[in-house]
């Protein structure tokens, strides 16, 4: 096996036993980038001297003897939102493609703390906005599994990156499905924490009320151990609470006999791929023979949630798109008028049309004569949403779904047709809606080759639970990726 | 709601409230995409939610302040030079009037 496929886990172990050192490691994750990122476009900015040099600094340490923690010199790539300073950060927009940050954010602070070896910016639909990585401003990210389809989105080249071991991890982000469903698409184990677990200090803005932060990673270990690391509160993002941050990797083995898991009966519908239907029923049963109880529930306004999800998280978006005129940051167009001219040509020139068209359902909704029928009941709906999951957690742990209706589609399959690339959040979205945490981890092939997610979720800061039950299902499906062959 | 239909003059005042400059053939191109979709969101009209308070915020947080003072950024130079243009450590924009 090659050293850059190993996990965060396997890589801590060896880099103690100096079986090979981290500038080793990180040169076999760019001599993988060399190999492969032409075809998979996973990477906006390379950052190969910076992540030498961090590499170095760790070997330092590991020769001298000091201890290490367990993400220090690993490898591992970021989704082009995190603000990291003096390297370009761009939101895969032509709006910052030359934006350097003067700052940290919050999770790279933490993670730089914990000996982080930074390999690249990935990418991502422009801002966030989008399923599969094809509203890119720097073109689509392929999927490792096979490249005629997509890496799903919006934190496709953070999926990918891990998938096609050019790293070990990344952080990407998720706001309506966007860490869960490429990880789903890709193969790789994604995690959405509860809002407000991870600071969103220093990440670009979509959906304030619904934008989270989380790992994608090769292993729910893994996944446990990078949540460990950038989980907290954070003074300057008052959304983050005082709680406890959990031990997570120390309860990934502990029993799950007798934990109740929930499967809604709304989340199996008619265009639901039969060969995922086949996946998530193998699960079930996967958990039942670990000692969990099966509990049938109701989540009876999921076919609500998409659409509550396009109202609100547009509205959102809106507001959070209007910091970008020309004046402080950003690309400014040149021949204009006056100021206002300024901000209508900079916009326009400067956004793609993906995210233009967010702007306006969200005008649109928030607008005086619809703002009540628009956002005003999808706040009504989404209140109820809540309540659903409210109300199965008073009798299930956590609760098994699909994270997709369908494997990975094909590039361009759905690019021409907004609405349809808006459904396949169907399973994702409603996660976001009730801020409660979400993973997706990898569980079979489907008979194209393409990986096949499954979804669980938990109650508000249960992670713990989350992360445990994901583990050990891990283990029984043994998710066979040595067929990826790239 | 259901069956919005947008029209042009809707999509293009919009676009201006967004600071959106579009052309004649892209207020033709979004204008049935937009209509698509508020369409699918206007579903939502048929659930009863007379009785139901909008949603708070989400994880039931309240009242999370600090004190309101100001804190001194190290890289400000490096914040004023990231605008396109600037003067004197100043940002430099077109006229407003």
């Amino acid at each position: 096996m090659n050293i850059n496929e190993l996990t965060i886990k396997e890589a801590h172990q060896k880099l103690l036993n100096k079986d090979f050192s981290s500038e080793e490691l990180t040169k076999a994750c760019l001599s993988q980038m060399d190999n492969v990122d032409t075809d998979i476009n996973a990477f906006v900015t390379r950052t190969d001297d910076i992540a030498i040099k961090q590499a170095k600094e760790v070997d330092k340490k590991i020769q001298a003897g000091e201890k290490i923690h367990v993400l220090e010199g690993i490898p591992c790539s970021l989704k082009d939102v995190f603000c990291t300073k003096g390297i370009k950060t761009t939101a895969s927009s032509k709006m910052l493609e030359n934006y350097i940050p003067p700052y940290d954010s919050f999770a790279v602070k933490k993670l730089n703390e914990s000996g982080m070896v930074i390999v690249g910016k990935v990418n991502t639909d422009e801002f966030t906005m989008g399923a599969s990585t094809e509203t890119s401003y720097f073109g689509v990210t392929k999927n490792p599994w096979n490249q005629e389809y997509v890496s799903g989105g919006s934190s496709g080249g953070s999926a990918a990156s891990v998938s096609a071991n050019e790293c070990l991890y990344s952080l990407g982000t998720d706001t309506g499905g966007s860490i869960r469903q490429p990880a789903g698409f890709c193969g790789a184990v994604g995690l959405k924490v509860t809002y407000g677990r991870v600071s969103r200090y220093g990440v670009m803005s979509m959906a304030s009320s619904l934008d989270t932060i989380g790992p994608i990673t090769k292993s729910v270990e893994d996944s446990a151990i990078v949540l460990s690391a950038i989980a907290g509160q954070d003074k300057n993002d008052s959304t983050t609470p005082d709680i406890k941050v959990d031990d997570y990797v120390e309860y990934l083995n502990k029993d799950i006999r007798g934990l109740k898991v929930g499967v809604p009966k709304e989340y199996f519908i008619d265009g639901l791929d039969s060969e995922v239907k086949m996946a998530i029923e193998k699960n079930i049963k996967n958990l039942e023979s670990l000692g969990a109880e099966i509990v049938e529930i109701s989540l009876p306004h999921t076919k609500y949630a998409v659409a509550v999800y396009y109202i609100i998280s547009p509205s959102e978006v809106s507001s959070n798109m209007s910091r970008y005129d020309g004046v402080r940051y950003g690309v400014r167009n040149p021949e204009s008028n006056d100021l206002i001219d300024q901000y209508f040509n900079t916009r326009a020139d400067g956004f793609g049309n993906e995210v233009k068209r967010r702007i306006m359902i969200g005008a649109y909704a928030l607008s005086a004569g619809y703002v009540d029928a628009y956002y005003k009941k999808a706040q009504k709906v989404r209140t109820l949403i809540r309540q659903d999951f409210e109300k199965a957690f008073e009798k299930v742990d956590v609760i098994i779904t699909p994270t997709s209706p369908t494997p990975a589609f094909k590039i361009g399959e759905n690019s021409d047709d907004p609405l349809k690339m808006y459904l396949a959040d169907i399973f994702t979205a409603p996660t976001n809606l009730a801020g409660i945490p979400g993973i997706s981890i990898p569980s079979a092939l489907s008979s194209g080759g393409l990986p096949i997610g499954v979804q669980l979720l938990a109650k508000h800061f249960d992670e713990k639970t989350l992360l445990q039950t994901a583990h050990q299902l891990e283990q029984v499906i043994g998710f066979d990726k040595s067929r990826l062959s790239l | 709601m259901s069956k919005q239909k947008i029209t042009s003059h809707e999509v293009e005042k919009i676009a201006k409230l967004a600071r959106l400059r579009l052309s004649k053939e892209e207020v033709e191109k979004f204008k049935p995409q937009l209509s698509e979709i508020l369409s699918y969101v206007g579903q939502l009209e048929e659930i009863d939610t007379q009785n139901v308070t909008p949603i708070q915020q989400i994880t039931g947080l309240k009242n999370i302040t600090r004190e309101d003072g100001a804190d001194q950024f190290e890289e400000q130079e490096d914040l004023v030079n990231l605008s396109a243009e600037t003067e004197d450590n100043y940002i430099k924009v077109k006229n407003v009037l």
